[in-house]
């Protein structure tokens, strides 16, 4: 065949692969708007009487309904609902009374910014840890790891964290308490990214890095473990199933020294597999932190939800929801797609 | 006597075991058999099955096992006091004993539990059967509503729909429920595509059966297993997610006592009194450690590629 047929047919498949990929995303995503919208429609509150309030004569009711859109029909509704979505209109928070957007974008970074660190606590020890267990398989190592993944897998985290501020920070005083940063920092700082670790070491702020560290590390870590958990397990999998390989054999046969047997071939094998698992832990995290924000009181995307979520403020739930739901959908096609570049196997047919 | 009681083990044992069944009841009973051999050689998991059945056991007599009311304490006497002989894990800010909600609170937990397996396996199990078993357009439209919703952050959803239904205990079970079935739609197609091609079931089909006789009594009871694991396996999930609804608020109201609501009570008094906080949790944790060790077993025991 000659070659030029073949490029044009591998282009034809990578443009099929994404144009695929892109109907998954606009179908997951509509997907999601519709059960935002379902359950922005169920809610028991009528959304005129809550403007109105109960007492307002007929034409008045009327006339709110028309101005909401609400005589509409449910599908033009939906319609102007997801174009409403698009354009990053949420609508106000009763709460704050600022658009939804305004509030998530000056939440969101600090979500970010726990979710990211936990995220490269968790793979930092949780893929070290899940080859050791692999190689040292059944003996103490495996068992440690196994119990510390089983630990992740069933301890709640808020009680952990709640459990964890007693320890280090009540009575150990090891760490700073709930809060992102000292009051005294919090008004000397103006936040360009909104990740304040970068903020304060850009402005060459060290001393209030130490302190947003401080307070960064606990909620940080306690993220991390769990995404540990879930990591190692996965990696011992992972390198167990690889170390069980023909090229294995072949390389000890050669006589590479075990160390980069494990670490150059198996693992660099493993690590194809792994990245999806980061991706969805990671995902998994930002998920996560909704109850790790509540307990250590961190003003992020999660505790914006929950707080609004208790005062019955409907914009801000569901636009907080659209959010996580997008990064979530997002990351998940993310992984796929990097799962399907990292392996040349998939890439080949 | 003895002689013949071992006798009658050897002989039962050998009807359980027998290669060609005569009923349908003895192939289940000797598969069952067969099962619980490999499950109760795993230590972790036969410690698991002792906790869950100490649980439910807990659960049918709390009222003669609680030393005291799970509702009402005593506000003079006994507010807040540490862990002792009289109050084994310290009594709440109500003056209630700890020991006594604890263990009302098995009752809610195993509810919630039993309700959500309830209500989200059978649609799994009917979604995932029905589109292995149609296969073409009605396949990909289940499937593709099923990847929606395993697209979707869980705890998120289940918060919204909470938002939306109003707090309490019935609606968080019908959120989690919602949010839950998707993996068991997965995991029933997926057999559901290896059993559709066996011999059998275009034996059935050559009788004359419908497809609906086909799906509900020569598929999905195939499936069952697979889908029992992947619920004791999510059991320890939906533990935690039901007691994260009722430490946000959203779950059991107060004064039930659930587990995460009475942590989110004790958070109040964490760095004075962190026993009202500790308990509760602990018992989450145990249970929920039990659930995954249980289902950990029964996988490695009901997996056909495993041990036989």
């Amino acid at each position: 065949m000659p070659t030029g047929g073949r490029h044009g047919v591998r282009l034809l498949r990578a443009g099929d692969l994404v144009g695929r990929f892109l109907l998954a995303i606009l179908l997951t995503y509509l997907g999601l708007l519709a059960v935002t919208f379902f359950i922005g429609r169920v809610i028991p509150i009528d959304p005129v009487l809550a403007i109105v309030g109960d007492r307002a004569p007929e034409h008045v009711i009327a006339r709110v309904r028309e101005e909401l859109g609400l005589n509409k029909p449910l599908w033009e509704q939906f319609g102007i609902y997801v174009m409403k979505v698009l354009q990053g209109d949420f609508g106000r928070s009763v709460l704050t009374s600022n658009p939804v957007m305004q509030d998530i974008r000056r939440a969101f970074p600090a979500t970010l910014e726990l979710a990211t660190l936990g995220t490269i606590i968790g793979a930092g020890l949780g893929v070290p840890l899940g080859v050791w267990a692999a190689v040292r398989r059944g003996r103490l190592p495996d068992q440690v790891v196994r119990v510390m993944g089983l630990i992740g897998y069933s301890a709640p985290i808020f009680w952990l964290g709640l459990m964890a501020l007693v320890v280090f920070y009540a009575r150990l005083g090891w760490v700073a308490g709930p809060g992102r940063i000292d009051i005294v920092y919090e008004y000397t700082l103006t936040p360009v990214t909104g990740l304040l670790l970068l903020d304060t070491a850009m402005a060459g702020e060290w001393q209030a890095f130490g302190n947003v560290l401080s307070h960064l590390i606990l909620p940080a870590s306690l993220l991390g473990y769990f995404s540990l958990a879930y990591i190692s397990r996965m990696t011992r999998s992972f390198m167990l199933n690889e170390l069980g390989q023909e090229y294995v054999v072949a390389a000890r046969a050669k006589g590479l020294s075990e160390t980069r047997i494990i670490w150059r071939h198996a693992l660099r094998n493993a690590m194809v597999p792994l990245v999806t698992v980061i991706a969805l832990s990671y995902a998994g995290l930002l998920e996560g932190s909704v109850l790790t924000e509540t307990v250590f009181a961190w003003p992020g995307l999660g505790l914006y939800i929950t707080n609004s979520l208790q005062n019955a403020d409907m914009n801000a739930v569901l636009g907080g929801t659209i959010i996580v739901g997008s990064i979530f959908i997002g990351l998940n096609l993310l992984s796929d797609l990097l799962y399907r570049i990292l392996d040349p196997r998939t890439r080949a047919r | 006597m003895s002689a013949s009681e071992t006798a009658s083990d050897e002989s039962l044992r050998a009807w359980l075991l027998s290669d060609r069944p005569r009923s349908r009841r003895q192939a289940f009973m000797g598969r069952v058999y067969g099962a619980w051999r490999t499950f109760a050689r795993n230590r972790l998991a036969m410690a698991g099955l002792a906790i869950v059945v100490a649980l439910v056991v807990i659960a049918i007599f709390a009222d003669r096992l609680a030393p005291y009311s799970p509702y009402i304490g005593d506000l003079r006497t006994t507010r807040l006091l540490p862990p002792s002989a009289a109050h084994w894990f310290g009594t709440d800010d109500q003056g209630r004993d700890i020991l006594s909600r604890v263990v009302f609170g098995t009752r809610i937990t195993l509810l919630v539990v039993v309700l959500v397996a309830v209500l989200a396996a059978p649609i799994g199990l009917l979604v995932g059967t029905v589109a292995g078993y149609s296969g073409g357009l009605v396949d990909g439209a289940l499937m593709r509503v099923t990847d929606i919703f395993l697209a979707f952050p869980r705890l998120i959803l289940a918060l919204a729909f909470v938002a939306a239904l109003g707090p309490g205990i019935e609606n968080a079970v019908i959120a989690i429920a919602i949010t839950s079935w998707p993996p068991y739609a997965r995991i029933a197609r997926a057999e559901t595509l290896t059993i559709r091609q066996a011999d059998y079931i275009a034996a059935v089909q050559l009788i004359g059966a419908s497809s609906w006789r086909i799906v509900l009594r020569h598929i999905m009871p195939l499936c069952v297993s697979s889908v029992i694991v992947r619920v004791t396996l999510d059991m320890a999930g939906i533990i935690l997610t039901a007691a994260g609804l009722g430490f946000l608020g959203l779950g059991a109201q107060p004064p039930m006592p659930e587990w995460g609501a009475m942590i989110a009570n004790g958070r109040l008094y964490v760095l004075d009194q962190w026993w009202v906080a500790a308990a509760p949790g602990a018992a989450i944790f145990v249970v929920s450690l039990a659930f995954n060790l249980l289902g950990d077993g029964l996988r490695d025991a009901l997996d056909p590629k495993g041990t036989k």
